[in-house]
């Protein structure tokens, strides 16, 4: 869809709108040709006001009066109430979700696009939105809903298209679809031809002993993205263990990072043992300096520590042992790491995190991105360090992946954390809380 | 030309290019970091101020030991010169870019008020400190040219530097917070903040121990203009060196010797020396181009949602 | 006391005026979110070339002139940083270094290695009737010369586009959040390629200004820093034109000082007041940190894209 909105350009193929091709080689050129997007991460500006906001891409000279009355029009005709001289920064998630329609409406879109809309509403606020948006489409409008709520899909929807793994598995008209079709082509009905490793290391079975290797009692943690913060936060974690977390809307990764040492908790104890290995959701941002050789980024590990010299020829040698087990793609190690393949560079995390056997592994969202045959090995690889008795605990926006890896799971909403049962429509309906009734502790 | 010309010349390229190694190694190392030290031409003054100051101040007491002093008392203060700079990035996240170059028109007023002051040597005509006596000065290595012992000081500098950098933990750190601080603070556990405190206060060093070292070695006195800008030379060279100290080591003589040059073309030709520093900002904005063309063409890192979910393992 | 502070007033006005002229020009450039090390090199090429057009024109169509050199350098940094996404920083002080020595070079070949200079037309004081005659304001204010009177007219005309235009609006959304901006439909890149390009000329016309209306010749490097004290000014002035102009008069005022401290008797050494703006500056950027807030985007985009 970004590609829709000119925001990225497409590589084959050609866009047509109402049959005539179009070259919508950027956002400037989509809104001319009635395109309007509501991006899942607001594309406003916060020091801003709506007011502002609502203009920006205009001509000629600004009034802020006239602009204001205008909004408040819109507001009326569609329901969406807001206060045209707000600064963004004081509106909720749901206010700025109605700037950005208001924005596009206010373009005169005749095609809206919504990017998973209800992730940031409630409940009844979802009702209200799909209200509008069924009063915008008999007004004559076409809307795109991205959405990975099948029940908004099965109740909205007119057409539904399905799209896994970069690819288009299914088209049809809504009528013609029940929610276990749905379901079966958004998560794959034939898993994949038998993965052996994962094969292999699924079937031996895992004793998880002892004391808990990660121990949270009562933490606090502060959200960066986030005007919600954990609270009361308990977790267990053995050695030998998968541990998966849920959650929407990064939660995660501010709780993960604490465990792995990378920040500090705001209240609570959080006992965590000396050797984590951590490996962070953005690969190419956090984990890994891209321009850096392989045997350079496995000499990452601890090096706030080290002192004197560095060993090179021993570095290099371990890490063609380590590119070796963990089957890394390269030429040499010499390669630097930002030529290799995602999945590549994941498992060179992995084994670096992995090579001076850490009592912890953290990881988050270790196989974003990846193929199925990436995938697989990951897996097959943090079961293997569970077996040699490390506790694991990841996090995943996959659900699917949670009720494959994990041997628990938890999620996190509402600032703070349940076990729920291993099963997949259990854990997506704790996440989006649409049915409370299926969570194990409330 | 004769054999002796010969010489001469060669000596004289080597004696340019010591102060230009050394700043250069100064602003390589800072820039591998990723501090923008455009501050050498300050520390340098500063330096070389500390040095003649303390010659001679000690000098009749400490005899030929005093150079080993000056010189080590020239690099603290260019390290002293530069953690300004570096306290008011900390702290107060000031662009290291302005606040150096405001120290070096700072540090030019301080020469300038010493030198016609406190330092101004006894006869009170001349706006230049007193010339340094024979024992104070650095020993020529190269009969018959004024090459002197900085230039093996500038060239020792220059190989430890790469060593430091290549060999040594502490160096993998600073190469490491330079090129991807997030990645070097979240992977590595590095303590970025430190590392940089601690780069930037060893280029002015650096920079400090260039200037102690012209006074001791080349200009036998502390005088405004004492530095015809090595300190913004120094940028082409470390640039042009792709800030690998070793590499320094030839641009630096490569700069030395457009210098040398230059000076010959305004005697000969008439040509205003000035033109070298428009080669040398040409010089950097080549190799900036160079970089970013090959940049543009070579593989985007990308954020995670940009990563083609069909990747082949 | 009017003696003392008259003068001293004038002379804040006057040194103020190039700053003023470098620091909004800066201002525009900041809010589309790019740091223009280069000023410097816009000054003194604008310097210089105000010096030569000023033998051939008048003292406006030489102001005009140096704008455009200005301009002309600015335009080598805007290729550089928009297109290229080149280090910013780097890329602006290889910029300054290149018109310093540039300059410097054209200079020494054209009048002599002495740097001997031709005096050229220079724009002179024109006090404004009545206004002039105010008392201790009017002469600092009314009685110099008129390219200080455009200033007057062009800080508020500044607001007003930054502000009440959508091109001022697309401006600021492009030094707070690009992707918001693009996604609106601003052209990001254009935008600041004529913000750079603006910067230019005004550093140019700061240039013209310290020659023409001021210096009356031209010296080797005789923009002295000034680019990066304007750049410290936008900081102060909290990248609003009002505030901009507030501050490169407190600078100006600041640079005055010894003039004052002069006829008081006070005997510092003049190297002191020299090194004073620098000084100021410094002082000003640690003093106003964690209190201002940037364009958003500002710090994000020196390393480049």
């Amino acid at each position: 869809m970004r590609i829709a909105f000119g925001m990225i350009n497409h590589d084959k193929g050609e866009i047509r709108i109402n049959g005539l091709p179009a070259d919508l080689r950027s956002p400037r050129a989509a809104i001319k040709a009635g395109i309007g997007m509501v991006h899942q991460h607001f594309m406003l500006v916060p020091t801003m006001t709506v007011a502002e906001n609502v203009e920006l891409g205009g001509t000629g000279k600004y009034d802020e009066r006239q602009s204001a009355d205008r909004i408040r029009q819109l507001s009326d005709e569609t329901g969406l109430t807001l206060d045209p001289l707000a600064r963004v920064s004081s509106l909720s998630l749901a206010g700025q979700q109605r700037l950005e329609i208001i924005k596009a409406l206010a373009r005169h879109a005749r095609i809206l696009i919504l990017d998973e809309p209800a992730a940031v509403l409630a409940p009844a606020e979802s009702q209200e939105l799909f209200t509008l948006i069924r009063r915008l489409v008999e007004s004559g409008r076409s809307v795109v809903l991205i959405t990975h709520k099948l029940q908004d899909a099965e109740q909205y929807a007119d057409d539904v298209s399905v799209l896994r793994h970069g690819k288009l598995v299914l088209s049809q008209p809504v009528s013609e679809v029940t929610m276990e079709s749905l379901a079966q082509s958004m998560l794959g009905s034939a898993r994949m031809s038998a993965r052996p490793l994962l094969q292999k290391a699924a079937t031996q079975p895992r004793r998880t002993s002892g004391d808990p290797v990660i121990r949270l009692e009562n933490v606090s943690v502060e959200r960066i993205s986030s005007p919600r913060d954990l609270h009361n936060i308990d977790l267990d974690v053995r050695a030998g263990e998968i541990v998966g977390i849920a959650a929407l809307d990064g939660a995660a990764a501010d709780l993960l990072r604490v465990i792995a040492g990378r920040c500090k908790p705001i209240a609570g104890k959080s006992t965590t043992p000396e050797k984590v290995g951590f490996v962070p959701e953005d690969r190419q941002h956090d984990a890994l300096i891209g321009e850096f050789s392989i045997f350079e980024n496995i000499a990452l590990k601890d090096i706030g520590r080290r002192k004197g010299r560095m060993p090179w020829s021993d570095i290099r040698r371990d890490a063609d042992a380590l590119i070796k087990s963990f089957d890394i793609r390269a030429p040499t190690t010499r390669t630097t790491a930002r030529t290799l393949s995602g999945g590549n560079q994941q498992k060179l995390v992995l084994a670096r995190e992995l090579s001076d056997n850490p009592v912890a592994l953290i990881a988050e969202n270790p196989t974003w991105g990846l193929d199925i045959q990436a995938m697989a090995d990951i897996h097959a690889r943090l079961r293997v360090a569970a077996l040699n008795g490390c506790a694991v605990l990841f996090y995943s926006s996959d659900i699917e992946e949670l009720v494959d890896l994990a041997d628990r799971v938890l999620v996190i909403r509402n600032g703070g954390i349940n076990e729920v049962e291993r099963v997949a429509e259990t854990i997506g309906n704790a996440l989006l809380g649409s049915s409370p009734s299926s969570q194990i502790d409330s | 030309m004769s054999e002796l010309a010969v010489l001469a010349l060669v000596g004289d390229m080597l004696v340019r290019a010591t102060p230009l190694i050394l700043t250069g190694l100064a602003v390589a190392f800072a820039f591998q970091a990723g501090i923008l030290n455009i501050g050498a031409e300050g520390q340098l003054l500063i330096g070389a101020t500390c040095s003649a100051a303390i010659t001679l101040q000690f000098g009749e007491t400490l005899g030929g030991s005093i150079i080993i002093v000056s010189l080590i008392g020239g690099s603290l203060a260019g390290a002293g010169w530069a953690a300004i700079a570096a306290e008011l990035r900390a702290r107060f996240h000031v662009l290291e870019v302005i606040s150096t170059i405001m120290l070096n028109f700072i540090a030019l007023y301080i020469v300038s008020f010493l030198v016609r002051g406190p330092l101004q040597e006894p006869t009170h005509i001349y706006p230049q400190t007193e010339t340094m006596p024979l024992y104070a000065r650095l020993p020529t290595i190269l009969p018959g040219t004024r090459l002197h012992a900085g230039f093996v000081l500038a060239v020792l500098a220059g190989v430890t530097g790469w060593w430091i950098l290549q060999h040594s933990a502490a160096g993998f750190r600073l190469r490491a917070a330079g090129k991807n601080s997030s990645a070097a603070r979240i992977a590595g556990q590095i303590d970025v903040g430190r590392t940089t405190r601690n780069v930037f206060l060893m280029s002015g060093a650096l920079a400090g121990l260039a200037g102690a070292v012209e006074i001791h070695g080349v200009t036998f006195a502390l005088y405004e203009n004492l530095s015809p800008g090595y300190g913004y030379t120094a940028i082409a060279v470390a640039l042009l060196a792709s800030l690998n100290p070793l590499l320094v080591i030839v641009t630096g003589l490569f700069f030395g010797v457009l210098e040398a040059g230059a000076n010959a073309l305004q005697r000969d030709a008439g040509i205003p020396s000035t033109i070298a520093s428009v080669i040398e900002a040409l010089i950097i904005l080549a190799v900036l181009a160079v970089e970013s063309i090959r940049n543009l063409h070579a593989p985007q890192p990308g954020s995670p949602s940009d990563t083609p979910i069909a990747d082949l393992t | 006391m009017t003696e003392i502070i008259g003068p001293f007033l004038e002379g804040a006005v006057r040194t103020a005026t190039p700053l003023a002229f470098a620091a909004l020009g800066e201002t525009v450039v900041e809010r589309s979110g790019i740091i223009n090390v280069g000023l410097e090199g816009s000054i003194i090429c604008g310097a210089f070339g105000g010096l030569i057009a000023s033998s051939y024109e008048g003292t406006w169509l030489a102001l005009a002139a140096a704008g455009i050199s200005g301009m002309a350098v600015s335009t080598l940094f805007g290729v550089f940083v928009t297109r290229l996404r080149s280090d910013q920083v780097i890329t602006g002080t290889a910029i300054s270094l290149l018109s310093l020595g540039l300059t410097g070079t054209l200079y020494r070949q054209l009048y002599g290695p002495a740097g001997s200079a031709l005096t050229t037309a220079t724009m002179s004081i024109l006090p404004v009737p009545l206004l002039s005659s105010i008392p201790w304001i009017g002469p600092a204010l009314f009685s110099q010369p008129p390219i200080t009177y455009t200033l007057y007219a062009f800080v508020p005309a500044l607001w007003w586009w930054i502000y009440r235009t959508h091109a001022g609006l697309g401006l600021r959304a492009v030094g707070e959040n690009p992707e918001a901006a693009i996604a609106a439909g601003v052209r990001a890149a254009h935008v600041q390629f004529a913000a750079i390009l603006f910067g230019g000329f005004m550093g140019g016309v700061a240039g013209g200004t310290l020659v023409i209306a001021q210096a009356g010749t031209f010296a080797e490097g005789m923009s002295a820093g000034r680019g990066f004290i304007a750049i410290a000014i936008v900081v102060l002035g909290r990248w609003h034109p009002v505030g901009v102009a507030l501050a490169a008069l407190i600078f100006g005022g600041a640079s005055a000082l010894q003039y004052l401290f002069q006829t008081m008797g006070w005997n510092l050494p003049y190297q002191v007041f020299l090194a004073l703006p620098y000084l100021l500056t410094l002082l000003a950027l640690a003093g106003v940190a964690g209190r201002v807030s940037a364009p958003a985007s500002l710090g994000t985009w020196i390393r480049g894209w």
